[in-house]
């Protein structure tokens, strides 16, 4: 007998219907971006519809921009610096959780994510009192500082992620073999958590790049680029920010495809 | 040059937490602040749960790829996200000109910006993705042999997720709703970006007494407020042990 062919078996009504919302909800998440990267080559100063012409302009102006340079110049020192402690901070408290005991570990593991969760502004206002009452100046110094706060627990929930995966044997027959316990860290630890490491720390990168809720209560006279950004959005948004963010989107994309590239490897 | 820091009398009082209990303005505030985030983290899940189901269950080889999309935009300016959707809502905007060329509107509304309804849309844009990334997670954990066991068990499908797939998925919803909850309660760029007048959030009023109406205790007391709420919240999630999901 032939078989029949029913209607339900050509279309799947719930992959067709899942399908649909997921396709508005990407739309919806989008939309926003695709908004100022279209805007960023149009030719009127005035971000409204409809759009007169097309220019690469406001691409060259924001090449130019002094400010915006000394913005991204301050914003690439302080994702720089604070990655970096973040990431050594981050790696050596996750060695630490998962290899030795002490006391007050397990209190550690529930308050380390503390930051990740906790609004900007509560860090911030924290912060900036903690830092009042010690008399430090404010500047980028205190940026780095406030920015290294959250990067360090997701360096440590990525690199402790990890190290639990990592069979300790390795380290142990190091150990036996004579390695002393640095080079058993550097020839067998570390390979195994570079990627892991690598991965967060590039998050940590890019979350520090953009942060601007807590830098706002943290920095002095220097101005980030999200910073110089927000101050100028009082005004009005200009084609030249619409330009700069295009190019940082790109650049961000880049690197968000390296650290899933690296974060695959293993 | 040196920073001037403000001079606090450093004596202990709980004024300050009686002057936010008893001025309706800042109680007004709290309370809108809460029902905001509510709002926000709801249609954050309403919106999440289809596309982690899809996702995870349809996408196939895809799915990498759809994952990165969900990521990407938190790698693009937070700030001018936000003000994107000035563009979009505005009066000269994407929105009006569309609803326009549809002939659904005669002419431009301006009922689409600065007011609730343009903060709850950015604010849930911009957390959106931490709803639907645990929640990607969650689906995948999920253990397909103990659904079928139910169903062979006799458990009609909505009895199954009902009794089974609910409570495995909980843990990691509870962690996306924690984040949106949290970063909406705090922030306070998007109201003063997109939200009218009267719409500031708890954030704004911190962000003001510890900017140009320096009174440092009083953002302090405030502060703290958000920090209860959200300790509540956290309270609730470690009971269920869904902190780890985070």
């Amino acid at each position: 007998m032939e078989k029949k062919t029913e209607y339900k078996d050509l279309v799947d009504v719930p992959k067709l219907i899942f399908g649909t919302i997921t396709f508005l909800v990407y739309l919806f998440m989008y939309l926003p971006i695709l908004t100022i990267a279209v805007f960023s080559f149009s030719q009127g100063r005035v971000l409204s519809l409809p759009i007169q012409g097309w220019t690469l302009d406001w691409y060259a102006k924001a090449w130019q921009d002094e400010q915006l340079q000394v913005g991204l110049f301050n914003s690439l020192r302080v994702a720089s610096a604070s990655c970096t402690i973040a990431a050594t901070l981050g790696t050596l408290a996750a060695l630490a959780v998962q290899r030795y005991q002490f006391f007050g570990k397990n209190f550690f593991r529930s308050i380390v994510i503390l930051p990740i969760v906790l609004p900007g502004i509560v860090t911030g206002v924290a912060m900036l009192s903690f830092f009042s009452t010690i008399d430090l100046p404010l500047g980028l110094m205190t940026v780095i500082i406030g920015h290294a706060t959250f990067g360090f627990p997701v360096v440590f929930n990525t690199v402790a992620a990890r190290i639990a995966r990592l069979p300790r044997s390795l380290e142990e027959a190091a150990a036996d073999l004579g390695s002393p316990p640095w080079e058993a860290f550097w020839k067998v630890v570390f390979p195994g958590l570079r990627s892991a490491l690598i991965s967060a720390t590039l998050l940590a990168f890019t979350l520090s790049f953009d942060e601007i809720v807590v830098t706002i209560f943290l920095t002095g006279q220097d101005n980030t680029l999200p910073m110089e950004i927000w101050a100028r959005l009082r005004f009005g948004m200009t084609p030249e920010i619409n330009a700069t963010v295009t190019l940082i989107l790109l650049f961000s994309v880049g690197l968000v495809l390296l650290s899933q590239k690296l974060g695959a490897r293993s | 040059m040196q920073h001037q820091y403000v001079e606090v009398i450093p004596k202990f009082t709980w004024e300050n937490f009686v002057q936010i209990l008893t001025n309706s303005g800042y109680r007004n505030t709290v309370i809108r602040t809460l029902y905001i985030a509510i709002i926000v983290t709801a249609i954050d899940t309403l919106l999440a749960f289809p596309v982690a189901y899809f996702i995870t269950k349809y996408a196939g080889k895809y799915k990498q790829l759809l994952t990165i999309l969900i990521l990407l935009p938190l790698w693009s300016s937070y700030l001018v996200r936000v003000f994107a959707w000035r563009i979009i809502l505005g009066y000269n905007g994407v929105l009006n000109s569309l609803l326009m060329s549809l002939g659904i509107l005669s002419q431009p509304s301006s009922l689409f910006l600065y007011n609730q309804f343009s903060m709850v849309v950015t604010l849930c844009y911009v957390w959106l993705p931490f709803m639907i990334l645990p929640l990607v997670t969650a689906f995948e954990r999920l253990p397909g042999n103990l659904l079928e066991a139910s169903a062979d068990l006799g458990a009609y499908p909505i009895y199954t997720f009902r009794r089974v797939t609910l409570p495995l998925l909980l843990p990691g919803f509870l962690a996306g709703a924690l984040s949106v909850f949290s970063l909406s309660m705090g922030d306070y760029i998007t109201p003063s970006l997109v939200g009218g007048a009267g719409d500031i959030l708890i954030g704004n009023i911190v962000a003001n007494q510890f900017g140009v109406a320096d009174n440092w205790p009083l953002g302090s007391a405030l502060a703290m407020v958000v920090l209860l709420l959200i300790f509540c919240l956290i309270g609730i999630i470690a009971r269920k042990g869904a902190l780890e999901n985070l």
